[in-house]
């Protein structure tokens, strides 16, 4: 039980010493080096095409309207379960309503549950992680066995529980996905802060008569960041996947609010007759968790092994 | 060995009754008044009889003291008592058994999918010298991890149930209304084993003893499956015991995209009338099952690798 649930497993359970934190007794020295950055992106196909989704569908979000000009809400009856074609795209629903548009408009909602939740879990975990790692002994331990509970329970049933407490809507349902992965984020935070805690440049820095919040400001928090922001990456599209998975089972916005998993609910109706419907919508929400997954690939590894 | 059966027990005990805790705090405590929920509940007016409030409130306890509270449920808790679900007035526990076995055929089969066709494509995927095969093959789990459980319900009902008529759409009838429910979770719970065992695999068929086992003459299929594989599937083997509280979990998607009765089902229906004293059970059940698998693993981890016991002895020894 004492495994990191960290999302990808594989590197959890076999290689705790990530490969981020190889080169952790030399502080980094800031600058990104941009054509460095652009060689990489375009020797990986795959990582520009995943960076051109994420684009788009943060695009999407915040002006739907440049991508469809389509009314998400009016459908024309007489068009109803139009199969996919020229005009739209992904077809139309029961109501004549055009399918793409209904997808561009939910991203907003989805969009903006997921990056809660992350949020939540970056900042409650983070902090969690940080007090634990820096301060120690039984503060440390404490808060650890706090976390081992966290773990303990199936975060799709932390998050039904949390639901069932605060109540419905996207931001409560955002919430709850954000606390059940809290734990992962204190597990790596901390593990982080241990680690460079250690490392030859805080002892210099303290030796040289730093006091204990600008060592931890200024040398600790800057090096431990790295693997948690690759974990927040990962979060991401498994939040995306729990809060679809909570809105699909409607406990996200009422209806008319659009969100990618009631989109599929409402079309899981006419599964027999009309699978755009389902299909489609779904389609982005696994494009927009590749992307991320493979962009969350990208930075944790790939990046510090490349000459 | 005794000295670490029981530090693991007291361990998982520990977990179960702080996952209680847990539970009790966010249903009963966060916001507001889970009276008024419970009142309300399956109601769609607004006004609930102050009279009613009252004793409700007082049925449950809540006129007492938070500690004095928490002490009696977890008492009951304790000898298996739960209380009664808001919604149906059936004790939860009866209510969560009969559930069960349902749940349990469907996560049974779904591990069962999950670690057949995972495990099969790690060692396809390792024993292969074929370039593209390896690479289609090792692109396969991050897609698997990648794509919503209820979508991929949906899209096989779509194509075996309505299309080929091979499978039944839902319900609860026989292997073949299990086999689309189980596929569906069994995609990344798989996918997962297939990205830890491929991994580990890698790792084993570089080391020293695999080189003496192909020194030896050993045939390939042989060193990859008696030397290589049978220490891989250790990390593999952690990873199960993790995944099975997901599974149980991913029931409550997978019970409602197929309609079927089980677990999933009580918990969407109990989140939906916010039952609060039928979620705590879901909740405490989850964290149950997922304790005592991996307790059940980390007693059979030592008869597998049996560095495990005496590096704990080796350690208590220096304490």
């Amino acid at each position: 039980m004492s495994q990191s649930l960290v999302d990808d497993p594989a590197e959890a359970a076999l290689d705790p010493a990530r490969a981020f934190t190889a080169g952790k007794d030399r502080e980094p020295g800031g600058r990104v080096d941009v054509r460095r950055l652009a060689r990489f992106v375009v020797r990986r196909p795959g990582l520009l095409l995943s960076v051109v989704v994420l684009v788009l569908v943060a695009l999407a979000s915040f002006h739907p309207e440049a991508f469809t000009s389509q009314d998400p809400l009016k459908g024309v009856p007489s068009q109803n379960f139009r199969g996919p074609s020229g005009s739209h795209w992904f077809g139309t629903d029961e109501l004549g309503r055009d399918v793409f548009s209904r997808v561009v408009h939910g991203a907003q909602l989805s969009l903006k549950a997921t990056l809660i939740a992350v949020l939540v879990a970056f900042v409650v975990g983070g902090l969690v992680g940080v007090v634990a790692g820096f301060t120690g002994r039984w503060v440390d331990d404490v808060l650890m066995r706090c976390v081992d509970v966290l773990l303990s329970i199936p975060a799709l049933f932390l998050s039904l529980a949390l639901v069932t407490a605060l109540g419905y809507g996207t931001v409560k349902v955002a919430v709850a996905v954000g606390i059940a992965s809290v734990a992962a984020f204190a597990r790596v935070a901390r593990s982080e802060v241990l680690q460079v805690r250690q490392a030859v440049f805080v002892e210099a820095a303290r030796a040289s008569g730093a006091r204990w919040y600008s060592v931890l400001a200024r040398h600790v928090l800057p090096n431990a960041a790295g693997p948690v922001v690759v974990l927040a990456t990962l979060d991401f599209g498994s939040s995306i996947l729990a809060v679809s998975a909570l809105s699909f089972l409607g406990y996200g916005a009422p209806p008319p609010a659009l969100e990618w998993g009631t989109l599929i609910s409402d079309g899981r109706n006419y599964l027999a007759n009309a699978w755009w419907l389902t299909a489609l919508p779904g389609l982005a929400i696994a494009a927009t968790v590749l992307a991320t997954n493979r962009i969350a690939r990208a930075l944790d590894g790939e990046w510090s092994r490349q000459p | 060995m005794r000295g670490y059966v029981i530090k693991r027990l007291a361990q998982a005990v520990g977990v179960l009754w702080a996952a209680y805790t847990v539970s009790f705090l966010v249903l009963d405590y966060l916001p507001g008044d889970p009276v008024t929920a419970m009142a309300g509940a399956g109601m769609d007016s607004g006004q609930v009889d102050p009279a009613r409030l009252a004793a409700l409130r007082h049925e449950y306890g809540f006129d007492k003291p938070v500690p004095v509270q928490y002490a009696e449920y977890l008492g009951r808790a304790v000898r298996g008592d739960f209380g009664d679900s808001v919604s149906t007035g059936r004790p939860v526990t009866a209510t969560l058994a009969d559930a069960l076995p349902q749940t349990l055929q469907l996560t049974g089969a779904a591990m069962l999918f999950a670690v057949v066709l995972g495990g099969g494509l790690a060692v396809l995927a390792t024993y292969t010298t074929l370039r593209w095969l390896r690479q289609l093959l090792l692109s396969l789990p991050p897609l698997g991890v990648s794509v919503p459980t209820f979508w991929v319900g949906l899209l096989l009902v779509e194509t075996f149930s309505f299309r080929l008529h091979w499978f039944p759409a839902f319900g609860n009838d026989g292997l073949g209304g299990l086999v689309l429910p189980a596929l569906t979770l069994a995609v990344p719970t798989g996918a997962q084993i297939a990205q830890v065992l491929a991994k580990s695999l890698l790792t084993a068929l570089d080391q020293a003893y695999v080189e003496t086992a192909r020194a030896k003459g050993a045939g390939r299929w042989r060193v990859h499956l008696r030397h290589a594989l049978r220490n891989a599937s250790l990390p593999a083997l952690t990873v199960v015991g993790l995944l099975v509280g997901q599974l149980i979990a991913g029931s409550v998607v997978v019970e409602t995209v197929f309609s079927r009765d089980g677990l999933g089902r009580v918990t969407a229906a109990a989140v939906t009338a916010q039952d609060i004293p039928l979620v705590q059970g879901v909740v405490v059940f989850g964290a149950l099952i997922f304790v005592t698998t991996n307790l059940v693993i980390d007693l059979v981890y030592p008869l597998l690798d049996p560095r495990i016991v005496v590096a704990s002895g080796r350690r208590a020894a220096l304490a």
